[in-house]
């Protein structure tokens, strides 16, 4: 069994794997649980898959979860040091100024935001475990909501979720279909140092470089027939295609306003909805890769992307610091 | 730092604390047949949920107990105290709860005790205020209503001991000076100072002083309001890149409207009165403009 739980202060709950190995049926087994802020679910994943990989285990449960109804990540994110001035922005005060430099670096037209928000809120009207169901949802209507923290604003931000995600990695499968792991990747780097490229991390391109050389993938936006990335606020969509390198630099957004994200288009990103309409912030990386998996199994439901065979699940976390990722396909490899 | 989570309590936990406020102890009974106390949501043994509640007595005996000397803030007493693990008359397992024994002389494992209950019951275990001493029946029952949610104040105290890099910054910033590191291998200048570089991995031995002024980098305009603000919104939170840093931080920028703020801003430190200052960055109330000519986007693109 491996735990994925964002940091314990978000819900005030010190190491709450100890109390779910009797509800996760753990009892006589490993347990373990993996930290790496936001991306963890995504590390979970990635740390049960290695466990199978290695040989250690032949099937072991990946399980991640966040019950934000009870908890304050605002608050939690939001710890006095002497070294640093409060300025009581939370974690959208935090990625706002690197979206900012996003625009003004790629000179991306401001609606580019708002497009990802509604296609995103739309899908996830598709998928019966999403948490905002805004089928009605406009570009005009995103772009008339509240600026929360400027360039981002209410429509273009993550709700605060309760949600949970589980996924059973086996060394054969035991029955039905499966989704095959073609390749995991993680990387980190520190949350500041000189020089830091905070809109495109070094990380981020690392993981990616990585992800794509072990699943023998070469030219990632021909390849990959479904993406579920990170997007809590939705400039990180254009921000991690180019990131991930499905674009050139400063080209994401061109691949986001030509509709080529939505389901249907070239590389449908977010079909589920992704982390804009939903956010149980421990769940929503293994819930980027759960559903990846459930699209190369053909059981998205009302969201699948017609004939997927090939699909990413990402995650990052941290001040952009910690990367998660991996590929599933739908044959073995 | 402290917080008040909200916590539901569900149908096992939900029942327990709602019997607590009625001076009532329950347990739960598990697949071989042993009563818990207090109740598992989950059998320890098959791991199937449980659902069959059994009423126990709020008398028992000490089974283990230890002695506590010098209480400390926010434990059951303010007096020495046992703790001690206490099976409920008709329970199998044992609760871990307070005795008020005034002696460890009085203490024995055997010991008899009883609750001895609060007035003031809200449904949380200290309802329970501690067990004593006594060979006398419980308290009877009284009436209450459920309990489903329960507020867990969180208080966290702490002391940080300032590290050889970090003592000159802080003394620096209570004299009103801004003390930054230098790299010795890549010279990057960094403002906090770090005891190492993180791209070199090396001690940052030179020691230099840097001028309150700087550009902005990038920055948001914050229109959220929530509980412990200071500012009223909107208001602006920059990055500031000191003139000779290699790495910009976060902090306010006020004096200027947030529709005129641009990357590139020209800004300067306004000093909290220096009777204020303490070993904080906050003894810069916040950045203004300076009114000098915008930086041009090149001098500072590198440090986005």
């Amino acid at each position: 069994m491996v735990v994925g739980k964002a940091p314990d202060l978000f819900e005030g709950v010190m190491m709450p794997e100890l109390f779910l190995a009797d509800a996760l049926g753990a009892v006589g087994k490993p347990l373990l649980r993996v930290h790496t802020a936001g991306s963890v679910g995504g590390s979970t994943g990635n740390v049960a898959a290695s466990l199978v990989q290695s040989g250690v285990h032949d099937r072991v449960l990946a399980v991640a979860f966040e019950k934000q109804s009870e908890s304050n990540a605002m608050w939690a994110l939001s710890v006095p040091t002497p070294f640093t001035m409060p300025v009581h922005a939370g974690a959208g005060g935090y990625f706002a100024p690197h979206v900012r430099a996003y625009i003004r670096r790629t000179g991306a037209p401001e609606h580019v935001g708002a497009m990802v928000a509604a296609k995103d809120r739309r899908n996830g009207a598709l998928n019966p475990y999403a948490h905002l169901k805004q089928p009605d949802i406009t570009v005009e209507s995103v772009r008339a909501s509240t600026m929360l923290w400027d360039p981002i604003r209410y429509d273009e931000t993550c709700p605060s979720s309760d949600g949970a995600c589980a996924v059973v990695i086996s060394a054969e499968p035991t029955s039905g279909r499966a989704a095959w792991i073609r390749a995991t990747a993680m990387r980190t780097e520190p949350t500041t140092f000189a020089g830091r490229d905070q809109v495109n991390p070094q990380a981020g391109r690392d993981a990616a470089r990585a992800l794509w050389k072990q699943a023998g993938i070469t030219d990632p936006l021909s390849e990959v027939d479904a993406a579920e990335i990170y997007v809590p606020f939705s400039w990180f969509e254009p921000m991690w295609l180019e990131n991930l390198g499905f674009t050139d630099i400063g080209q994401g957004w061109k691949l986001t306003e030509a509709g080529e994200t939505e389901i249907g288009g070239r590389l449908p990103v977010n079909a589920s909805g992704g982390v804009l309409s939903s956010n149980p912030i421990g769940a929503s990386g293994l819930l980027r890769f759960a559903e990846a998996a459930m699209q190369v199994m053909g059981t998205a439901g009302d969201h699948q992307v017609d004939g997927a065979r090939v699909a990413l699940g990402h995650a990052y976390g941290g001040g952009s610091q910690f990367f998660a990722m991996w590929v599933v396909g739908s044959e073995k490899p | 730092m402290g917080f008040d989570y909200t916590r539901s309590l569900g149908p096992t936990l939900g029942r327990f604390l709602s019997d607590l406020r009625r001076r009532k102890v329950t347990g739960i009974r598990g697949s071989d047949g042993r009563v818990h106390v207090p109740p598992l949501e989950y059998d320890p043994v098959t791991a199937e949920r449980l659902s069959e509640f059994v009423d126990v007595a709020s008398t028992g005996v000490v089974r283990g107990w230890s002695w506590i000397p010098e209480p400390l803030e926010g434990q059951p007493l303010d007096r020495p105290f046992a703790w001690a693990l206490i099976q409920v008359d008709g329970a199998d397992t044992s609760l871990l709860h307070a005795v008020d024994a005034g002696s460890p002389d009085r203490m024995s494992t055997g010991t008899r005790v009883r609750a001895r209950w609060r007035s003031d019951r809200a449904g949380a275990i200290t309802d329970i205020e501690c067990f004593e001493i006594s060979d006398e029946p419980a308290d009877p029952p009284v009436e209450a209503d459920d309990v489903t949610m329960v507020i867990t104040p969180v208080n966290l105290h702490y002391t940080h001991s300032a590290s050889p890099t970090e003592d000159p910054f802080l003394r620096g910033l209570m004299e009103g000076r801004l003390i930054a590191q230098r790299c010795p291998a890549c010279e990057k200048v960094y403002f906090p100072p770090r005891p190492a570089c993180p791209t070199d991995g090396v001690p940052t031995t030179d020691q230099i002083e840097l001028a309150d002024r700087g550009t902005v980098t990038t920055y948001c305009v914050v229109n959220v309001p929530f509980l412990g603000q200071r500012i009223p919104p909107p208001y602006v939170s920059a990055y500031v890149l000191l003139d000779g840093a290699d790495i910009p931080f976060l902090h306010l920028l006020l004096g200027v409207a947030p529709e005129d703020v641009r990357m590139g801003m020209r800004v300067e430190a306004v000093w909290k009165p220096r009777e204020e200052w303490g070993p904080t960055m906050q003894n810069i109330d916040h950045f203004k403009p300076s009114g000098e000519p915008d930086a041009p986007f090149d001098s500072y693109s590198q440090h986005l």
